[in-house]
């Protein structure tokens, strides 16, 4: 009932959020729903299947870059979004296969390549990409006569988007889907011998993962307006995998967290100029010491240690 | 060019720990005033107790006991944190670092040979040489090993064995300092440095074996070579990515590496 | 340390005079791969709006300059370009980096908001946007005159170019070829790098392999000299062209003895044989304490270029500023901070003298002043 009410006023705080805001702050917003949905397809890699990837940034650009050509051809930003679905989802069930073989810092490695393959295919394949001299003039796209071009028209837009991606989400983790992710990730053999098809649900666990990051590929494309390769680089894979983690793995709503920590921390930590990503780091080495659970975890902690307290004092 | 891996830790902060000695020597020169020499010495103490001991209780202590993966991200979080730091505390543009040997060519049947290739090359050998010989022909070097290959049994044998693993982070400082006095002539040096530097390092340990010596110079080798031969004679667009599929290889289809021992463990 | 004071400085001027400010924001390359660049074209702008507040700003209001950094993102940038706009700014300086200013060009022209770029590809002045202007040398005006002294100065037939992979280098790399067909010179290498490249061996096999009668240069600074020590280390004994940043004193400082021989075309120098241009490297030198490259030049002019042109006009009117600077030439006899004379066409691209130079015993050394073009 309480986390009914508080995902209302969440929602409400979301809603009402923009107005007041000039549009430097309206873009930050879109920009952290954006970076919020795909880090929700990383976390149900990672958090709920337990696989590590180094690659979601690339399916956030194969995203972008198919919405970018298709839409500067006049061709509707929902086929965009179906052709990323499909495509994302087919290449991050291939990059699962060798999650089937290794695990850990070899697969890291594995989505690490892979990261910076994407990378390289968008900057030299000049004749698709147009290379290192990137992609603009993205049209916003308007939806039965609701033209998204304003920023706070588009920021409702990216909104939408993940609150359906949000349902779909959680939608699946309670389903015997999401179920059978976290069995994988406690403990595979077991869940192989309960009657879990191990081998069908990794794949599905990157692929899933993967198409979600290729959504928000799609909406990053409209909102910044021009893409180019560099923007795709493995930097915002480790982006995208610390917001994760801060956040805390596998918990549902972790990924909302740490993109918003992302996303403003840079805003709220002006006065530090240039220190920032160094107490940012600090940061993070520090919650995986002591609270690898991230953020939320964190908070789970406060209030576990703090309601026996409030017994005693009643 | 060489680099090494001994340590059983996985580090993504590997390619700045190349990066950072050579910032301490600067950082001695300039605000110690000290000549180049001692300034070595000093960069090499600096390393030893930064990147070997403190690295080992601050970072990989607290962390491993939740398992590899934290400590994966931690690790992608210091790079970050070394990087940044140096970049806001002494430099962001590249500085050029001093070589401690004559940078002449030789001409030798009408070749330039560089005298710093040939140094390289010779301390390389000496260091591999040297470092094989440690883990494989004296008493603490096996225990090194065994404890990196099964620690409960070798603590059931009576070896010391934080110390050893304490060894084994000291080692890798003082490997990561030498090989960062050796390219850093030729690269400069510069905070990101570490990002190139890495990738290299892992690869090579990977593709030659994680659990040998012998097996990470091979690698380090054969990407050298393959590398430059793609660059020469291949496109060189995709240079980056030939190592990448040579690691995917073989990480899919022999994960003990080349030379490597098929471990009783799981990676 | 040093960016920490101008902010509080910045800040301290807004509270002293909220009223009587002009507010220039600088957006600009303070981290990443282009932190250099940008740091040297904050401190260049910085340095002249300090010293025309002390003179008691622009037609009497003080300039403000908030800084924003980024972080060489062209993402980021767009998102500060627009934090800018939304501070109802009179001009925008910055950033440097080409791919960026691609992004955000469009939000300052929506605007209306003049913007001074320190970015040098050829194309952000050919997309007809009336709120731009350059501060140095756009590739298609540098590479002409690059390409007449490989065809004049040293009689070449036949070129390789090694450049370096990003928009910058790709841009450059594009308008050069373009230029050597034009004058029948034969490109008989075309060698790609990485940026942030270390190991320049297998590069520098293939560029002796291809035997030209030069070897064209284009990357930037730091790959510029892991090139000239992988060169030097190899015996290549072709002439090695560049343009700008090849014989930059950064690069001659980290390259070492192996700068030496190297020569090109200098747009814009901070070693320019000018005697205000020297004047103002100690100037900066003195404040921030390094050898400053073109891009603090960059910086510096582009105030001063503001601020002759507002003079001019006599209020502060954005559109009536982008529509003064287009045709504007401003000698430094008007305007002393402009440093050389410069002028500005129709598209924002400019025009003043540049230079032929080659590094002797670790020094630029100018060997020719080439005139305006458009003299």
């Amino acid at each position: 009932m309480m986390k009914k009410l508080a995902i209302l006023v969440a929602a409400v705080a979301l809603i009402a959020a923009p107005f007041g805001l000039k549009p430097y702050g309206i873009y930050l917003l879109s920009l952290w729903a954006v970076m919020t949905i795909a880090a929700i397809g990383l976390n149900l890699t990672l958090g709920y299947a337990g696989q590590i990837s180094l690659a979601q940034g690339s399916f956030v650009g194969i995203g972008a870059y198919i919405a970018a050509l298709l839409t500067t051809q006049g061709w509707p930003l929902g086929l965009a979004f179906a052709a990323a679905i499909v495509l994302c989802f087919a290449i991050g069930w291939l990059l699962g296969y060798p999650a089937l073989r290794v695990a850990h810092h070899y697969l890291a490695f594995v989505t690490l390549s892979f990261a910076t393959l994407v990378f390289l295919v968008l900057r030299n394949e000049e004749w698709l990409t147009k290379g290192v001299y990137g992609i603009s003039g993205i049209p916003r796209p308007t939806l039965a006569g609701w033209s998204t071009k304003a920023p706070l028209d588009f920021y409702f837009f990216c909104l939408l988007i993940l609150a359906l991606v949000a349902a779909a989400a959680g939608w699946m983790i309670r389903s015997p889907w999401g179920r059978a992710f976290t069995a994988l990730r406690e403990n595979p053999i077991r869940a192989s011998s309960l009657g879990v098809d191990t081998r069908r649900y990794t794949l599905m666990a990157f692929a899933i993962g993967s198409a979600l990051g290729g959504i928000a590929g799609v909406l990053y494309a409209p909102l910044v307006q021009f893409i180019e390769p560099t923007a795709f680089a493995l930097g915002l894979s480790l982006n995208l995998l610390l917001m994760v983690i801060v956040g805390g793995a596998g918990r549902f709503f972790g990924p909302f967290l740490g993109a918003a920590v992302s996303v403003l921390l840079p805003e709220w930590l002006r006065f530090s100029e240039g220190l920032y990503l160094m107490l940012y780091a600090v940061f993070v080495m520090l919650l995986l010491a002591f609270c690898p659970s991230g953020l939320l975890g964190l908070g789970a902690r406060a209030r576990k240690s703090w309601k026996p307290s409030s017994k005693s004092a009643n | 060019m060489l680099l090494w891996q001994t340590s059983q830790t996985i580090n993504f902060a590997q390619g700045e720990f190349v990066m950072l000695p050579a910032f301490f020597v600067l950082a001695a020169m300039k605000f110690g005033g000290l000549s180049f020499p001692l300034a070595m010495l000093v960069g090499l103490a600096v390393a030893l107790l930064v990147l070997g001991l403190l690295f080992k209780r601050l970072v990989v202590d607290p962390i491993i006991r939740h398992g590899v993966l934290p400590l994966v991200i931690s690790t992608i979080a210091l790079a970050i944190l070394l990087k940044e730091g140096v970049k806001e505390f002494y430099a962001a543009d590249a500085q050029p670092f001093p070589a401690a040997w004559a940078t002449t060519n030789l001409e030798i049947a009408g070749a330039a040979i560089s005298v710093q290739s040939l140094v390289i090359m010779a301390v390389a050998l000496v260091t591999v040489g040297l470092l094989q010989y440690f883990l494989a022909g004296t008493a603490t070097g096996r225990r090194m090993q065994a404890t990196a290959q099964n620690p409960a049994l070798a603590r059931v044998l009576g070896i010391p064995v934080k110390r050893m693993i304490l060894y084994t982070f000291l080692i890798n400082a003082a490997l990561v300092a030498l090989a960062s006095f050796l390219v850093s002539p030729i690269y400069l040096a510069k905070f990101s440095n570490g990002e190139t530097l890495g990738l290299v390092a892992f690869i090579a340990a990977i593709v030659g074996g994680f659990n040998q010596v012998k097996g990470a110079i091979v690698g380090g080798v054969l990407l050298g070579v393959i590398d430059n031969f793609v660059a020469a004679y291949l496109s060189a667009q995709y240079r980056a990515a030939i190592p990448l599929f040579l690691l995917i290889a073989v990480i899919l289809f022999r994960p003990q590496g080349l030379l490597g021992r098929v471990e009783e463990r799981t990676v | 340390m040093r960016s920490f004071v101008s902010v509080v400085l910045a800040l301290f001027a807004v509270g002293a005079a909220a009223q009587q400010t002009v507010n220039m924001p600088i957006v600009i390359e303070l981290s990443g791969a282009g932190a250099v660049s940008g740091t040297n074209f904050r401190d260049g702008a910085v340095l002249a709006i300090d010293e025309i507040n002390a003179k008691g700003g622009i037609l009497g209001r003080k300039i403000v300059a908030p800084q924003s950094d980024t972080q060489s993102n062209p993402g980021i940038s767009r998102a500060q370009v627009q934090k800018a706009i939304d501070s109802d700014p009179y001009v925008i300086l910055g950033p440097v980096f080409s791919g960026s200013v691609k992004v955000n060009m469009v939000l300052a022209q929506q605007a209306e908001v003049p913007q001074i770029t320190g970015a040098e590809a050829a194309e952000i002045t050919q997309m007809g946007n009336p709120y731009i202007f350059r501060t140095s040398f756009g590739q298609q005006m540098s590479m002409p005159k690059i390409a007449n002294y490989i065809r004049d100065g040293l009689k070449a037939k036949t070129v390789a170019v090694l450049w370096v992979n990003n928009d910058f280098g790709k841009g450059g790399r594009d308008t050069f070829t373009k230029e050597m067909a034009a004058r029948g010179i034969k490109v008989v290498a075309d060698v790609p790098t990485e940026s942030g490249q270390v190991d320049f061996a297998a590069d520098v096999v293939k560029l002796k392999g291809a035997n030209a009668d030069a070897i064209f240069v284009y990357t930037n600074e730091e790959e510029s000299a892991r090139f000239l020590r992988e060169a030097r280390k190899q015996g290549v004994t072709k002439p090695l062209i560049g343009e700008t940043t090849l014989l930059g004193q950064k690069v001659i400082d980290m390259a070492g003895d192996a700068a030496n021989g190297a020569r090109g075309h200098v747009g814009l120098s901070a070693d320019a044989p000018v005697p205000a241009v020297l004047a103002w490297k100690q100037k900066f030198l003195k404040r921030f304490g390094y050898v400053p490259d073109h891009n603090g030049i960059k910086g510096y002019t582009g105030v001063y270029a503001v601020k002759y042109a507002t003079g001019k006009i006599g209020k502060f009117d954005r559109k009536l500023l982008a529509k003064t600077l287009h045709g504007l030439t401003i000698t430094p006899k008007q305007e002393p901070g402009i440093l050389m004379e410069t002028t500005w066409d129709a598209h924002g691209d400019i025009d003043r003298v540049s230079f032929l130079a080659e590094v002797v015993d670790g020094k630029q050394k100018i060997v020719q002043t080439l005139p305006k073009l458009g003299k």
